[in-house]
């Protein structure tokens, strides 16, 4: 019986990235369905009706939400291609940086995106201060699982593609060669891998839309 | 294949993060040495083993630290089998994750800010709270089981159970109603099935200790966010 798996998903959304890459890296065929998330289809809200949020993956029917959840479903589902590691403490510890990345990184991240310019040296530390935490995972490795692209690679798939926009945006260097040898040859393995590669939101386009984005953070932001 | 390797768990008294790990651990009869941390006071022990936020519960097995409760209670569920806590079939794991995460993310989490916060914040706070127990209560009602695992305690139940025997506390103490029983009937319920588990009620905090804790805690919050506001 052949079976239908639709991705709810927009063009730009880092999560639903991860889903993108995870039904490609196991030879998934899907329907993509593009949502506007400021005009959201009634199929979206019938199947993500608490958030209302973009990935949603269903399967012969049944409706999946949030990105790590579903990327363990799909691993769970299609046992070919193995996203996680088979030991339950390393199974742990690719879920800890996960959720590290989706949390503590990523806030620090945003925090210095809509800085003004007087903040962004603070600013800056922490998200540093996290971003040399994820270079430590990756010493000795190629991707954080070892040889392949796994889960956690695209948990912080998003590092490889968003970092270096935001650096654009902003004219300042975050991950640099000197100071992250492992993430940045990660970042260059990532964006190498067949499966990853041209498999991106159109750069032009997301610095326009993060452009916009901090102009309308600053404005909206009260002076101290 | 039994597990015989030495299970530590470095907790806090009135943590419910810790708490959660202990009744998964309780029902699954592993036992543990538990390690109490004075978390205002941390140990050179917890910050070498929870390097990145020197937070409890962490769960040490095997010589090997685990953080973050959502995360040790895959854990334990993978490594012991016995009284499986998530469900076999993917789909239905998928829900329990999902649910779980709203569980900490929506109620538990909206329920401590709605205790600490005051004035136009606190009414936001609340309102998020009540919003977030009517999609749970909505949930409970369409499973329509003594539990959210079913008949049996599982994932969910755990990590929303801090609220079975800390909400009334954080209601008193910050002035706040949201468990309203005339209006969510199946949480009530569920709440009095799940404290009604000998294993759940077992060594819960003293509830007066934890009333000083959470006015004392919330007092602390409140000038904390006024000197932000001065400052």
């Amino acid at each position: 019986m052949a079976e239908e798996v639709k991705l709810f998903r927009t063009w730009s959304s880092r999560y639903s990235w991860r889903i993108v890459w995870a039904l490609k890296l196991k030879g998934i065929e899907y329907e993509t369905i593009f949502e506007d998330l400021t005009n959201k289809s009634p199929s979206l809200l019938q199947y993500n009706p608490i958030h209302g949020k973009v990935p949603v993956l269903v399967h012969d029917g049944k409706p999946v939400c949030e990105s790590l959840v579903i990327l363990e479903y799909v691993d769970e589902t299609w046992k070919h291609n193995p996203l996680l590691p088979q030991d339950p403490y390393e199974k742990s510890m690719a879920r800890f940086w996960a959720n590290f990345g989706d949390d503590k990184l990523m806030k620090s991240i945003s925090q210095l995106f809509i800085a003004h310019e007087k903040d962004q040296e603070v600013a800056a530390v922490a998200a540093l201060e996290n971003l040399k935490l994820v270079e430590e995972q990756l010493k000795g490795k190629k991707f954080f699982h070892g040889e392949t692209i796994g889960y956690l690679d695209l948990a912080f798939g998003w590092i490889a593609n968003l970092v270096s926009i935001l650096e654009e945006i902003m004219s300042l260097k975050l991950v640099d060669g000197e100071r992250f040898p492992h993430l940045s040859s990660w970042i260059q393995h990532f964006m190498d891998a067949p499966v990853i590669r041209d498999c991106w939101p159109p750069r032009d386009k997301m610095i326009i839309k993060y452009q916009v984005m901090r102009e309308k953070y600053l404005a909206a932001a009260t002076p101290k | 294949m039994e597990e015989t390797g030495g299970v530590k768990l470095l907790g806090f008294w009135v943590s419910p993060f810790a708490q959660r790990v202990k009744w998964a651990l309780k029902l699954k009869g592993v036992q543990y040495e538990y390690i109490e941390e004075d978390i205002y006071n941390k140990s050179p022990l917890l910050s070498k083993l929870n390097p990145v936020y020197g937070m409890v519960p962490v769960l040490v097995h095997n010589g090997k630290p685990i953080s973050e409760s959502i995360i040790i209670l895959e854990y334990i569920d993978e490594v012991w089998k016995q009284a499986p806590l998530l469900p076999q079939d993917p789909y239905e794991r998928a829900q329990a994750r999902f649910w779980a995460k709203f569980a900490e993310e929506k109620v538990r989490q909206s329920v401590w800010e709605a205790m600490c916060s005051s004035g136009e914040e606190k009414q936001k706070a609340v309102k998020s709270a009540v919003e977030a127990f009517e999609e749970f209560e909505k949930e409970l009602k369409r499973r329509g089981t003594k539990f959210f695992g079913g008949e049996t305690i599982g994932f969910v139940d755990i990590v929303a159970g801090c609220i079975s025997y800390q909400l009334a506390l954080h209601e008193e103490v910050g002035s706040i109603k949201i468990l309203d029983s005339s209006k969510f009937p199946a949480i009530s319920e569920w709440i009095k099935n799940f404290l009604n588990h000998p294993l759940i009620n077992e060594g819960l905090p003293q509830k007066d200790q934890m009333f000083a804790y959470f006015s004392k805690r919330s007092k602390e919050i409140a000038s904390q966010k006024m000197s932000h506001k001065t400052a």
